[in-house]
């Protein structure tokens, strides 16, 4: 009896450990059918969980809609069980909570530090929702212009979207890196507006945004489409295609038929819960749910492999060629040749020495700023030409386009270049490839830099170590497996 | 001595912070709400500086410089209107960029946790000193309402004192929009609501930064002209 009330509470312990938040819903009051509500209102409301400070309509406005049932008010900050929740970000970390003397509430008022970049939300504070009628989207019949063509495997996979789209189903879409991912979402972004839903594409990366944009609005160019990242502009606007950073996701409230993610791992595993609740907040109850990446978490891969999530490979890049496999080459201790002998490990400066001699543009990456900023200086022995690149150079930019143009034979970089790059005839290798930063998915998105063209569809990417990690093993394999399987449904030509 | 970690996190990065055992701290149960990086780009204000504003005297050429005093500080002395208000101000740092960003991340956003990273360096400061009330400058009704906070009153509380709320504005006019001459012409912006509890005081005004000075002379002015006895102020920019 005693042992199992202990194992009770300790199962309790873990249960509220492990809890995500819930979704809050709004206090509302009855509809009021004969108010005649506000369609600015609407517009500017629809789909969102904003504070009064981020709603640009009088307070008596606001109140009266409130009264009439057309707004509803989530608290910002609730209590539960002794324990803080942010109902904009979910965050239930206690330490991100501050109690402070409020001179809006005049009582003592927590506020939530994870979301205060996008402004303060306290107990006092409430975050408005539309309660009101739906604003409806009509579409023309064939919204779609794009009339390019899919290869075997993008033509299988688009038809899954398509089906998960129309059914509000979930799907992973496993697409290696060159497989052409976005024209894969074309068809099943028809099939939504054309049954007037609303959906968004969100991506952790602002560098996605911007990117997918221009391409959504050349393949819909009668449909609106609202992209939102940080400092952007169409914060308010009500469209029928969005394109959003995760982060602006906190400002949306069941607004979405469809929510297509896009490269939901580049996130840091820490911001795997509040992602999530982001993401379960901003689309409808009744919603599709599409996750499109290269690389799949652990848990993702499991869940796929073990049928409780669906999904579908494209396992083969268009131009029809195996993914150039890593070779994994041991280099002694890196680490220690560089800080302590000042030299370049022999394995890693004839690789290198080789491409520079060919002409070959190379990208060296490296676990940290500090090591490679050690390093800088020793490899510009081989070319003074070399640059370095990490993710607060404002040079970033510039330095690939030298790359891309061949006026620099070779970058060092941190994992920051692992994703977004495509440079013709372009070889890798990872210095160290046995840190912790390294993991399965960072190396496979490494490797997936190389052999992108139709001209060179392969080249070399060597993973340098001293001890192969469990890491660069399964991206070897990871990548060995997307080859095969492409092989044997017939998708390469060899 | 050793680090270990103290389980607190730094109030500005989130860092877990690892903290020099000594007695004092022990004894004391105070840990530092800083990680090392963060106080490192807090620069302190030290050596030679003026010492009515405690604008440093390092890097300041010399025209500007007369004996103990800045330019400013003698424009200051100089006028009849303001001469004798304000017995001396003290600043804790430089306003440097990082600075800069994590005051407007304090005032603007509303992260009242950050007047934390300055509590212990003000209680430290303010120990040396000898005063009778802490006065904080106050905001306007509608700015406070938008805000939630006074950053002022934050503060002096994290630094463990009672804000004593004696002052209120007159106007609401923005300040910065108006040229140097127009803001120390103004007339009073200050009304002390209890004169009588400033009497033969010794005051002590806080607040997050120090850049003309005209707000806290202004103060000054109101105080001693209420009858408290002398005003200082402390900052923790400059
Ligand atoms: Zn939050
Ligand atoms: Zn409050
Ligand atoms: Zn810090
Ligand atoms: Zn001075």
């Amino acid at each position: 009896m005693k042992g199992a009330t202990i194992l009770q509470k300790f199962l309790q312990k873990i249960l509220r450990f492990s809890s995500h938040p819930l979704i809050p819903s709004p206090e509302h009051k009855i509809l009021a059918q004969s108010y005649s509500f506000s369609p600015e209102l609407q517009h500017h409301l629809s789909g969102r969980a904003l504070l009064a400070e981020e709603i640009s309509f009088p307070a008596d406005l606001l109140d009266e809609h409130f009264q009439c049932g057309y707004i509803g008010r989530i608290l910002g900050v609730s209590l539960e069980d002794s324990k803080f929740q942010c109902n904009r970000c979910g965050n239930q970390n206690q330490n991100q909570f501050f109690t402070f003397p409020c001179s809006r509430c005049k009582k003592d008022c927590t506020y939530c530090r994870n979301c205060i970049m996008m402004g303060r939300v306290s107990s006092c504070s409430y975050l408005h929702v539309w309660t009101g009628p739906d604003v409806i989207f009509e579409s023309g019949p064939n919204p779609l212009a794009w009339t390019g063509s899919l290869s075997e495997g993008q033509s299988h996979a688009s038809d899954r979207v398509v089906d998960a789209v129309t059914n509000k189903e979930q799907l992973l879409v496993w697409a290696v890196c060159g497989a052409g991912k976005t024209e894969v979402l074309f068809k099943g972004i028809e099939a939504g507006l054309q049954s007037s839903q609303r959906i968004c594409i969100a991506t952790p990366r602002n560098d996605v945004v911007l990117e997918l944009v221009p391409r959504l609005k050349k393949a819909f160019p009668d449909i609106a489409v609202a992209s939102l990242y940080g400092g952007t502009v169409d914060r308010h606007l009500l469209a029928p295609l969005t394109v959003s950073t995760t982060h602006q996701l906190f400002r949306f409230y069941k607004a979405f038929d469809t929510v297509i993610i896009d490269e939901v791992d580049a996130f840091p595993y820490s911001a795997d819960k509040s992602l999530q609740f982001a993401v379960d907040k901003a689309r409808k109850s009744d919603s599709s749910l599409i996750y499109l990446t290269a690389t799949p978490s652990a848990k993702m891969q499991f869940s796929f492999t073990k049928g409780s999530l669906k999904g579908v490979t494209i396992p083969a890049r268009f131009h029809r060629k195996p993914i150039p496999v890593p070779i994994m080459k041991w280099c002694g201790n890196w680490n220690k040749s560089i800080s302590q002998n000042k030299t370049i490990p022999p394995a890693i400066s004839a690789w290198v020495k080789k491409r520079l001699e060919n002409n070959t543009p190379i990208l060296l990456f490296f676990p940290s700023i500090k090591i490679m900023e050690n390093s800088l200086p020793i490899y510009q022995k081989l070319n003074p030409d070399l640059e370095a690149v990490h993710s607060e150079d404002p040079e970033r930019k510039t330095k690939v386009s030298l790359l891309r143009e061949k006026r620099i034979p070779g970058l060092l970089t941190t994992t920051i270049l692992e994703r977004g790059v495509t440079i013709p005839n372009l070889e890798v290798a990872v210095i160290g490839a046995d840190h912790d930063v390294f993991s399965e998915s960072a190396l496979v998105q490494i490797a997936g830099r190389v052999g992108r063209s139709i001209e060179k569809p392969d080249g070399n990417v060597t993973f340098f170590h001293y001890g192969k990690s469990n890491g660069m093993v399964r991206a070897v394999r990871h990548i060995e497996r997307m080859n095969a399987e492409a092989e044997k449904r017939g998708m390469l030509d060899v | 001595m050793f680090n270990i970690a103290s389980g607190q996190i730094c109030v500005l990065c989130d860092t877990p912070i690892q903290n020099d055992i000594t007695w004092k701290a022990l004894l004391k149960k105070e840990g530092a709400s800083l990680c090392r990086d963060c106080e490192g780009k807090l620069e302190k204000i030290e050596g030679d500086t003026c010492k009515g504003c405690s604008r440093p005297f390092d890097g300041l050429s010399l025209e500007f410089r007369f004996g103990d005093l800045c330019f400013d500080c003698v424009r200051w002395d100089d006028n009849p209107d303001w001469k004798g208000y304000l017995t001396k101000n003290i600043s804790l740092y430089l306003y440097n960029d990082f600075l800069k960003e994590t005051i407007a991340k304090f005032k603007y956003r509303g992260d009242y946790a950050i007047s934390q990273a300055f509590s212990q360096q003000i209680k430290q400061r303010l120990n040396k000193l000898e005063f009778d009330l802490v006065v904080p400058i106050p905001l306007s009704v509608d700015r406070l309402q938008e805000r939630g906070f006074n950053q002022s009153e934050a503060l002096i509380r994290s630094a463990g004192l009672l804000p004593v709320n004696i002052l209120s504005r007159l106007h609401t006019e923005k300040q910065s929009k108006k040229s140097r001459h127009e803001r120390i012409s103004l007339h009073q912006v200050f009304q002390v609501e209890k004169p009588e509890s400033v009497q033969d005081k010794i005051i002590l005004i806080i607040d997050d930064i120090y850049t003309t000075g005209s707000t806290i002379r202004h103060t000054a002015k109101g105080l001693i002209q209420s009858g408290a006895r002398q005003v200082m102020s402390f900052t923790v920019a400059r």
